[in-house]
């Protein structure tokens, strides 16, 4: 096995040289299954061992050795962020533990880690990336595109996003250690929440009209009624924020709905 | 529904569950795919795109941030997918998938309550070894809760089939309501809960009103 500690230097300062590439592809696939074993006692903490861990092998002593049995300890210890941007935890913690750093301090940076990271995370993709795409793909379907090119366009775009930031993640984390502090003041992800949302909300006016009206089928000649029902629904809704969940309510009413349907 | 066809639907539905939190959350667990691969499986890929476009419009609402509990749409959707697609076909057919994908999707969302207690036990249990860096000890965990996700979504799926099939079959059959009304209602609602989830993710936004109305226009002048 490659020795990398010839090919690091001593702290976090200093941009690294490449990790082996066998080493990056599997942190890198390791990554998809980081939150396996979520759980709600350490969160995502096995997981980042777990994906920290082929990293590790690279310590002096290998698999099993002293350094790599205490590296793997501490980094399967709770931890919580969005599973996306875990991959700069993941590359930050590997730079750190490969850089030998003191442990006090990997710990006390593992810890600064977590909020960050979550928050920043639900921002951009829960909050984001993943409702423009959702809306996206109901325009495409909305216009009559068949399932294929539904299915293409949303995985298509939506993974492109995914798959991107969870390399990018990896890479700024491994080559920033202990001073990826800096990659979060990146623009994409202090302006891009917002220019997305702008985005979305602008797919969702085009997507929601033209959605309703393919799926409505049968039913056009109750537009009128069904867009005012929609209408003070939604109001209703928005009033409700944070007290009621939609679909909840969907279910009751539309559970009450075929009660009726079936004893007419 | 033959034994083999409910084996490849849990399958599915359990791959697909997998994908909500587990593994690897590249989003083919969110309706409008799940329940066209559904759908098509059950040989009628356009009522499974129907059906998952509608969900869709629910499932906007739903953010998985964290902790929180929210309906596994993966599974769901596949159950969805497959009541509007193999199902006979009449007046009630979306209305009955869309509440039938809605119940396992609510159900679906306990099981992922249990499975992380079963995570946080696992890990309680393998706590020595894993503070003493035993690689087996992380893997296993790791492993084990993977493992466990597919088998809850591949469960969920086949009961939620075996259940709700002949109920909704039975129901389709004796439909008292014109076909037009069923699927104004179910439309509605699903509208109703996206336009409230658009206001929810979008209002704190600056000038998001503005581009959502900009959208609006364009989609009017589409239709006129």
């Amino acid at each position: 096995m490659t020795d990398v500690r010839e090919t690091l230097p001593p702290t976090g300062s200093v941009a690294p040289r490449a990790l082996p590439l066998r080493t990056r592809i599997a942190l890198f696939t390791r990554l998809l299954a980081i939150q396996g074993a979520w759980n709600y006692e350490i969160l995502l903490g096995n997981g980042i061992g777990y994906c920290v861990e082929p990293a590790l092998r690279l310590l002096p002593g290998g698999v099993g050795g002293r350094r790599y049995r205490q590296a793997l300890a501490r980094q399967s210890r709770y931890f919580n962020a969005h599973p996306y941007l875990a991959a700069i935890a993941v590359g930050a913690l590997a730079r750190v533990e490969l850089d030998e750093l003191p442990p006090n301090r990997i710990e006390r940076f593992r810890t600064a880690l977590c909020g960050p990271l979550g928050s920043v995370g639900d921002r951009l993709v829960w909050a984001g990336w993943l409702p423009f795409c959702s809306l996206l793909a109901l325009v495409a379907f909305g216009m009559g595109v068949g399932a294929t090119g539904v299915l293409l366009l949303f995985l298509g775009l939506y993974n492109a996003g995914h798959l991107a930031l969870r390399a990018w993640g990896l890479r700024v984390g491994w080559r920033h250690g202990m001073n990826v502090a800096t990659a979060l003041g990146t623009p994409v992800l202090r302006y891009g929440p917002e220019h997305i949302a702008r985005a979305a909300a602008f797919v969702a006016g085009i997507g929601l009209p033209l959605a309703l009206y393919r799926i409505i089928g049968p039913g056009r000649a109750l537009l009128g009624g069904v867009l005012v029902a929609v209408a003070i629904g939604g109001f209703v809704l928005a009033r409700l924020h944070g007290r009621a969940e939609g679909w909840r309510i969907a279910f009751g009413v539309l559970a009450a709905f075929v009660l009726v349907s079936v004893a007419r | 529904m033959t034994p083999g066809e409910l084996i490849a639907f849990a399958a599915l539905g359990g791959v697909l569950g997998l994908d909500v939190v587990s593994f690897p959350q590249a989003m083919w667990s969110r309706p409008i795919v799940a329940a066209t691969l559904g759908g098509a499986l059950a040989g009628d890929v356009a009522s499974g795109l129907l059906i998952g476009a509608t969900l869709e419009l629910i499932a906007l609402e739903t953010l998985p941030f964290g902790a929180s509990r929210y309906p596994e749409w993966g599974s769901a959707s596949v159950v969805g997918g497959v009541l509007a697609a193999g199902q006979a076909q009449g007046a009630g057919t979306l209305t009955l998938a869309v509440l039938g994908a809605l119940a396992t999707a609510s159900v679906g969302g306990w099981t992922m309550v249990m499975l992380r207690r079963l995570n946080a036990r696992w890990a309680r249990n393998t706590l020595p070894a894993r503070e003493a860096g035993e690689r087996g000890a992380v893997i296993g965990v790791q492993m084990a809760g993977i493992a466990a996700d597919l088998v809850r979504g591949m469960l969920l799926t086949a009961l939620a089939l075996a259940a709700l099939t002949p109920i909704a079959r039975a129901a389709v059959a004796t439909w008292g309501v014109d076909a037009r009304l069923s699927r104004a209602v179910v439309v509605g609602l699903a509208l109703t809960v996206a336009l409230g989830a658009v206001w929810k993710i979008f209002h704190s936004t600056r000038g998001a009103l503005w581009f959502f109305g900009a959208g609006l226009l364009l989609a009017v002048a589409v239709l006129a």
